[in-house]
């Protein structure tokens, strides 16, 4: 049944993003794009790129949108529900667990191994996305002839521009999508 | 309105409000609650801010969302929790059912084409600078253990498409490992 596919697949998005945000987009690639095929790798990116433009968590954001998607109204609300559910229960068991006895000596070491292996998460669906962005596919590229150079172009002026003046990212994606329309009309 | 009654009104109207305007969603949220719960409605000591925002850096799911239950809880409990929940994830919610209700007349729109296509050009940059940010906090530990759990967990999910769960789990019973080792080299080292 397709509401319990989907309230089983945002439950385990909630359970195993861990550092919000970025943290929670390779897991929804891997269960929405990969395991069920609800969205392709293009639409994929475009949640991502709508995520990142509006308010609110990625991840709520992808469950509304996927939800309505696969299942309309009802269905954006049992993704919603699924995505948040595991944090309202460990939340609120850790707030206790903690006023109880601060110190958790354990749980920071778990969560100083989880770093890496979120950092190489972020970095393998980034990677995928920036494939799609200069290569048009999701595929490791194979000539480097076949790149889209007008967005290779944005993308190397937008990371340069975040990395040295530190810009909000909001600015630069809607200056990336201002430098889209014009250049390609152009071009 | 009774006292309580105001009370869940104003825990529900903030969150709210702060959720509608912290966009690209995580840590943003943080410092706004503290202005409005610590230091407007003084509702919350600032120790204890500190502690709550540890707390949901560390839980899984989205940073406001555990944030914001933690707020509900420590004003109201439970119930208060269950209010400032819907205070943030109503605007995210209503904002997406409605893009998402467009989304292919939006999409096969010509110019909503382009503009998507350098804003992919321009997330990919946001991703990547991220990494950047995120890999270089992990080297300058100066650890040989995390860069090798980095680089391994990246040729598995990116190359032999292991599942994702499998390696958080790998990496948590690492870490848990790892933890136990280095205390256990504290106590036996004289101070």
């Amino acid at each position: 049944m397709i509401y319990l596919q989907l309230l089983w697949s945002f439950i385990q998005i909630g359970l195993f993003s861990i550092g919000g945000g970025y943290a929670a987009m390779p897991l929804i690639q891997h269960q929405v794009v990969d395991l069920h095929q609800w969205l392709t790798m293009g639409q994929f990116a475009d949640i991502i790129t709508i995520a990142e433009m509006t308010p609110g968590p990625i991840a709520i954001n992808s469950a509304t949108f996927v939800g309505t998607q696969v299942a309309g109204l009802a269905g954006a609300i049992v993704a919603t529900f699924g995505c948040i559910l595991p944090s309202c229960i460990i939340v609120l068991a850790l707030a206790y667990v903690y006023y109880r006895y601060r110190e958790l000596k354990m749980i920071q070491g778990v969560l100083k191994g989880l770093r890496p292996a979120v950092v190489a998460m972020i970095a393998s669906a980034g990677l995928t996305i920036l494939f799609l962005a200069l290569w048009g596919g999701d595929a490791f590229p194979t000539a480097l002839s076949d790149v889209d150079f007008i967005a290779a172009g944005i993308f190397v002026v937008a990371l340069v521009v975040l990395r040295i003046w530190k810009l909000n990212p909001i600015l630069v994606m809607s200056g990336a999508g201002l430098a889209g329309v014009v250049l390609y009309q152009v071009l | 309105m009774n006292e309580k009654a105001r009370k869940f009104w104003t825990l529900f109207w903030s969150t709210f409000q702060l959720s509608a305007f912290t966009f690209g969603g995580g840590f943003v949220i943080i410092p706004l609650m503290r202005k409005k719960f610590v230091e407007e409605l003084k509702w919350i000591e600032e120790d204890e801010m500190m502690d709550l925002t540890a707390i949901a850096q560390s839980s899984p799911g989205a940073i406001a969302v555990n944030a914001s239950i933690l707020v509900g809880y420590n004003v109201a409990g439970i119930p208060g929790a269950l209010v400032t929940i819907l205070g943030t994830i109503l605007p995210p919610m209503i904002i997406l059912t409605i893009v998402s209700y467009f989304y292919d007349a939006f999409r096969s729109n010509r110019i909503v084409n382009l503009v998507m296509t350098g804003m992919r050009a321009g997330v990919a940059a946001v991703i990547c600078d991220v990494v950047i940010t995120m890999g270089k906090s992990i080297v300058v530990m100066k650890r040989v253990l995390p860069i090798v759990m980095l680089v391994v967990s990246f040729v598995a999910v990116y190359f032999f498409k292991v599942n994702i769960m499998l390696i958080l789990l790998a990496c948590a019973v690492v870490g848990a490992i790892d933890t136990i080792v280095s205390e256990k080299k504290n106590e036996a080292r004289p101070i």
